[in-house]
This record gives structure tokens, sequence and C-alpha cells, in this order.
């Protein structure tokens, strides 16, 4: 059976997100949830609570959905560690209550927690990085750690989520490809030297027609004036 | 991303950047050529082209060209969602520091030719072209007027910019202590220590032998010296970018320097790059640019005051303003924060079709363009210095010691400033750029001369006033002319500007005793005036390995 891209085959027990061509491109719709800071003390009127600096930020998907993770893309905003933890509907247990683990943990998004460097990078991770599948997911959840005191806030921004592509089916196809290359080998044992010959022939043409079809390479001087007009009266300001 | 995948995004990348340059296109030929060879065979048509392309060293050739891409701009080859601002610089609020200084750069040129009446480019008629033409190699007898230019800014402006960057995120609630930074940087961004800097550079360390100290009169040359010269030779006739950047680490012999940093740089002498600087030049005669005003009042006040350099007047004019009308510069944006200035061909404002870069290169010369080039050590440059209209920033007067072939010298400059001293006059975030040198300038002083730097502190005369002035110009025209060029060879080797701060400390700490006297920031500049005596590596190696 082939199956479209746009669609994916609906399991029982939680459907499966689907897929347009906008989740392909921007991500799956799913609503990150505001960052929830974690303090301490401050259980009394005389201390003030202090920021533990962690942070977790929950990112839902749809209710009632789940859908396999390819990537995780997000800008960072001064967060130094990230863990990610993937709450797992299984298929086929609905009544089962969903399952808490550990898909990342400790991720240095910043060298030095400190330092600016990579405080504002955007980062990709991606299902291979992960620890366990990520499959059938129905909420994710970001701990963002930040143990250095220099900065006042931190947080990730723009989170999205990309949900996994099915493999394009054309596996049926290169088999009955493969068949065919089969049955074209037989004759040659019968005229081998002509075959070589010719298999080299075609190679260097292909060669010749590549060369002659490439653009041409002249590294020429880029002209900065306007066909040969360089008057310019003030500098543009943004 | 997996390794794998990494290692496959950036072959494609190199691939497609070298696709359709002048390489390609020789290997292409030389390919197609070989085909009439009788060792090639057609069933192994693929193996023997390639075993050609190697002996023949052109796998070489290839392999300095790809070792050139990774080292300029490295791009990391995982950013896709990244947008190209963000390849420029990653931090907002230094994005918005660089446009907002470029705007009053901008403000500055237009009040400039406003005032002065002189359009920003206009075409020569023909008569003042075949006399420029005529005097292309002795410009410098020319004594236009220049007196109505004023620089459009000076190291001091640029200085004010960098000691008000803030990052808005960093909580710099707590009071001045023995903890906090006393210097003016006060944004935090990620500088090595000694220890680290201790293992990135080792081939500097005392027990390894270099050039600026092992080469000295009294040590027989048998000793390092003629070993390490035939080294430098071997690595020449090899010609792989990679072992000379390796070699250049502990300096560069004087008579094989020439070749072995064009080498690296990968700036290879063709015939395309003369015919490519003669179609600059034309670009020079056509159109008179109010910058090249600029550059000529530079390139006077220092080049005729100067008992080095005045010599290489002329051929400082002509590289300059060709480099201004350099197209091909404009590729560095992409990994500069700075944006080129945009205008629009007169009359036809906001139509994008008549969008041009002003100048062509997109970079504007500031009061010490020609400087960089200049290294004169005998002069002392006073505090007065930004008063005056005589610090070139780039670095061409020592190349010219070099190079005496127009093409070659324009080449190798163009590949030095698109790849180091660029970064000298942008707000940035990069371990090379003049921030971060900045920062790490003062936090080797504050770690290792606390006693010193407290006590410039107190009278007045922050460190960074001082040595602002030596870092934007890396150095040149402050030490004597061998001795930058040894710093020089490091900067090449480690492809860094590090080396500039490292020295930059190592000086303080070489005249600590003599600042411990001084009782203001006059008295402290003039102890600093005169580095021309200085020998530039036992000082690094003594401050990095023995402090």
């Amino acid at each position: 059976m082939v199956q479209s891209r746009a669609t994916q085959q609906t399991r029982t027990g939680g459907d499966q997100v689907e897929m347009s061509a906008d989740d392909v491109t921007k991500g799956v719709a799913c609503t990150p949830k505001p960052p929830v800071f974690l303090h301490f003390g401050g259980g009394d009127s005389k201390t003030r609570a202090r920021c533990s600096g962690v942070c977790v930020m929950d990112v839902a998907l749809p209710p009632g959905t789940t859908v396999n993770i390819e990537t995780i893309t997000f800008k960072n905003f001064y967060t130094a560690l990230l863990s990610v933890r993937l709450q797992r509907r299984s298929p086929g247990q609905e009544g089962v209550a969903a399952k808490w683990c550990t898909a990342l943990r400790d991720r240095p998004l910043m060298n030095n927690p400190h330092t600016e460097a990579g405080a504002q990078d955007y980062y990709t991770i991606d299902r291979k990085q992960m620890q366990v599948e990520p499959d059938d997911v129905s909420c994710v959840r970001l701990i963002l750690k930040q143990p250095s005191s220099a900065w006042l806030t931190f947080s990730l921004e723009d989170v999205r989520i990309f949900p996994r592509v099915q493999p394009e089916p054309d596996k049926e196809l290169s088999d009955w490809l493969l068949a065919l290359n089969l049955v074209d080998r037989q004759p040659q044992t019968q005229a081998d030297a002509s075959a070589s010959v010719s298999c080299g022939l075609q190679q260097m043409w292909a060669l010749s027609q590549v060369m002659q079809s490439s653009q041409s390479h002249a590294a020429s001087v880029g002209r900065f004036d306007v066909d040969g007009c360089y008057d310019i009266h003030l500098l543009f300001l943004t | 991303m997996d390794e794998g995948a990494d290692l496959s995004l950036t072959v494609s990348q190199l691939v497609r950047r070298l696709r359709g340059s002048h390489l390609h296109a020789e290997m292409e030929r030389e390919a197609r050529e070989c085909l009439h060879q009788p060792e090639i065979r057609l069933d192994t048509l693929k193996d023997d082209v390639r075993k050609f392309l190697r002996t023949s060293g052109w796998e070489r050739k290839l392999q300095n060209a790809v070792h050139r891409e990774l080292h300029v701009g490295r791009l990391p080859p995982s950013l896709l969602v990244a947008p190209p601002e963000h390849l420029k610089e990653p931090l907002a609020y230094m994005r918005k520091a660089q446009a907002s200084w470029e705007r009053r750069i901008l403000k500055s040129l237009n009040s400039m030719s406003t005032e002065l009446g002189v359009p920003l480019a206009r075409m020569r008629p023909a008569a003042e072209q075949q006399d420029l033409s005529n005097k292309w190699n002795e410009m410098g007898t020319d004594e236009p007027d220049l007196s109505r230019f004023r620089p459009v800014y000076a190291p001091k402006d640029f200085l004010e910019v960098v000691v008000a960057l803030r990052s808005p995120n960093h909580d710099s609630g707590e009071d001045a202590g023995a903890r906090s930074h006393w210097g003016l940087i006060q944004v935090p961004l990620d500088v090595k220590d000694i220890t680290q800097l201790r293992g990135v550079y080792t081939e500097l360390s005392l027990a390894t032998g270099q050039l600026g100290i092992d080469d000295n009169a009294h040590i027989h040359p048998d000793l390092f010296e003629n070993d390490y010269i035939d080294i430098g030779k071997r690595v020449l006739t090899e010609q792989d970018s990679a072992a000379a950047q390796q070699y250049s680490r502990r300096g560069c012999p004087t008579g094989l320097r020439a070749d072995l940093w064009a080498l690296i740089l990968n700036s290879v002498n063709q015939p395309q790059d003369v015919m490519y600087y003669e179609q600059l030049k034309a670009g020079v005669l056509q159109h008179d640019l109010l910058v090249d005003n600029l550059i000529y009042k530079d390139v006077k006040l220092t080049a005729s005051n100067d008992d080095y350099y005045f010599v290489f007047e002329d051929f400082l004019y002509q590289v300059l303003l060709c480099f201004s009308r350099d197209a091909a510069v404009l590729e560095h944006f992409k990994y500069n924060s700075a944006t080129p200035p945009k205008s629009y061909i007169q009359g036809k404002e906001g139509d994008e079709d008549f969008a041009v870069f002003y100048p062509p290169n997109g970079v504007i010369p500031f009061h010490g363009f020609s400087m960089y080039g200049e290294s004169n050590g005998r002069r002392a440059l006073d505090a007065t210095e930004s008063l005056q209209t005589k610090t070139p920033y780039l670095p061409v007067a020592p190349l010219c010691f070099l190079y005496n072939e127009p093409s070659k010298l324009y080449s190798v400059f163009r590949e030095m400033y698109t790849r180091y001293f660029f970064r000298l006059h942008a707000v940035s975030s990069a371990c090379s750029g003049i921030v971060s040198l900045c920062l790490l300038f003062e936090r080797l002083l504050q770690t290792h001369l606390p006693q010193l730097f407290y006590h410039l502190r107190q009278i007045g005369a922050q460190p960074l006033r001082i040595a602002f002035k030596w870092m934007i110009r890396a150095f040149s025209g402050y030490l004597c002319t061998d001795q930058l060029l040894f710093l020089w060879d490091r900067i090449l080797g480690y492809d860094s500007l590090e080396p500039v701060a490292v020295l930059a400390a190592a000086i303080f700490a070489f005249r600590a005793e003599n600042l411990m006297e001084v009782t203001s920031l006059a008295s402290a500049e003039a102890v600093l005036a005169d580095l021309s005596t200085l020998k530039v590596m036992p000082l690094i190696q003594i401050f990095l390995f023995a402090i």
C-alpha cells in the first residue's frame, strides 16, 4: 500500500498528528507554556525566595494527539544546561497513565555559564541524540538550568518540534530496478570487451557533457557601478 | 546532529564555495588535458584522473583552498535555523551597538560631503583620468589641499563605544570589589586565562626554540636557526598551507617570510591576479571618491613624517585606493558584524536596481587607515595623536617590506584584512574581536599585576586607554618593523589576534616598576610612549610562561 506524505496511518490508541506541509516546515503546532522558575526558601516572611537557577518549561501538544519527534529546535537565551523529558503514551494502552522518561540530560548550551558564549545561539536536538525513542510523545518538558548568578533571567525562545516524516515508499521501486540490472548483466559475459568499451565511452561522453554544461568559472571583478554610473549623493541611513 | 551529518554538511558547504572558483576551472581543464595521456585508461578513468591530479600537485592546491575556506569565517555547519545576522554576530545587543556606531559614521560622512560640497562619488572626466594614469606611480608628489578634510572617526571614539557596551541580561548589581572587574570593559565575554593560553600557545614556551629569541646574534646559528631555515625551505617546496601555518608559529625567517605568508593565506599570484589588480586600478581612474581624500590625507601625514615609510608612499596610495574599489571584499561581511554602507545612484533613491555600496568595498577608512602598513619603531606617538589624522589602520606598510610587486602585495594585504584586521574595528563578540582582546588584556593585567592595575586605576590612568591604540592597529606604527613582523607571524600561525592582547599586557608587566612611580595618566602614557626598542617574543614568552 502506497503511503502518501500528507497523512499518516492512524493507529489505535491515540491519533497520530495529521501532518500537513506546515508541520514539516514550521513544526508541529504546540504551545510552550510559560517557564516556571523553581525557588527555594521564602517559606516564611523573613527569608526571600532565592532563584535556584532551575526552570521548567512544558511544551504541550494539541490534546489527545501524540507525535513522533524528529528534531526540536530553539533559540537559547542564557540557559546553560538543558534536559528534556518526554511523556509518552504507548499505542494500544489508552487506560494506562502516560510515562515520563528522560530523553536528554544536562546538555550544555553554554561552554561557560558565566560568559556570553552560546548564550543566544540556535540549537537543534535530533532524535539520534536522545536517549530514548521520541515516539508517541504527548508532552515535552524542558528543564533549563543556569547555575551562574551573573544573569537576570534565562529561558528558551521559539521552541519548535518537528515531526518525523515517513520515509519515501520507494523501496519497492528500487527492488524493481535491481531486478532490471541483474537481467542486464548476463549478456556481458559473452560480449565483455565491447560492453566495457561502450561503458567507458558513455562515461567519457557524460563527463564532457557535464563540463560543457557547467557555468562559466571566470572569477570576474564585481562591478561596483550601475552601467558605468557611480554618482552618489548621500549615504542611506537605516 | 551526529558527526557524520555535520561532516557531510561542511563538505557540501565547502564544495559550494569552491565551485565556480578559478581553481575549479583550472582543475577541470587539467583533468580534460590529462585524458590525452596514455596511462589514463577508460575502465579506471575516475581513479586514474584522481591519481594524476594528486601527483601533479593539484590535490595539494585543492587542499590549500579547503584549508583557507575552513579558516575564513568559520561558519559552524549545524546552524540550519540561524538567520544571516546571527552568523555575523550572535549577540543581539552587540549587533545593535554596531548598527548605531555605523549610523554615526555614516552621518559624519554625509555631513562632511554636504559641508565641503564634495560629492561622495563622481565620474572623473577623461582628461583627469588620463592625468591620474600618468602619475599613477608618483601620486606622492601631488600636494592637494586636504586641510578641509577631517577624519571620520578616531580610535578614541571607538573606544568609548566599546566601553559603553552593556549586556542587558547581565546582573551587574554587585559593588566594585576584589572579585569584580576593574577595567573598562563590562561585558562578560569568554576569554582565555593564562592556563588556557599556555595550552594553546605551546610553541611559544621556554623550552621551544623560535625566531625572535633564538636567532639572537649571541646564539650560534647551528643551535637552532640553520635547521629551522632548512625546515622552512622544505615547507615551501611542499607548498602546503597547513604546514606553513604550523611553521609560522615559531616565526618565519626573513628571507622566506613573503612566500610563507602568501602560502598560509593561499594568495597565489596568478596571471589573473595581475589582471584583477589592473581592473581595480581602472576603477580608481574612472571614479573619484570622497574617501580617497581621507586615504590621501592619512598616508600623507604618516608616510611623509616617517623615516622608514616615505619610500612606500606611492605604493600605499595605489594599494589603498585599489582596495576601496574591490567589490570582492564585500564577501567578508557575511561573517563581519559590520554592514557595508548603502546608497543609491543620484536620482534613483529607493530603487533597488540602482542600489550600490559605498565605498565599493564597504570599508570606510578611519583615522589611521594606512597605519597598519606602517610600523615605524622610532616615532613615538603620544596622547595627542587622536587630534592628528595619522593613524592608518590598514596593515599595508609592513607588507611593503615583504612584497615589491603591487598585485602580490595587494592580494596578501586583502587576505589579511578580510581574515584578521577587520575584527579590530567592529563591535563583535568574536574571540579575535577588539572587544574580546580588550577584555583579555584587562583580565590578564588584573590577574597577574593587580597592584599595578589598582594603582593605575587610582590615578585615573585606566590601562586600556593606553593600550587600546596599540591593539586597534595590531601594534603597527609602535614597534620596530622586524619585531612587528615576528608578532604577525604568530597571528598568522595561530589564526588569532590574541597575541596582540598578550603583548599589550606583557609590555605593562615589563614597565611595571616605572609605572608604579607615576601619578597621572599623562606620565603613564609617557612611560609607554616609545615601544621601538622592545623585543616582542621574549616579552610574550615570559608573560605566558614565566610570570
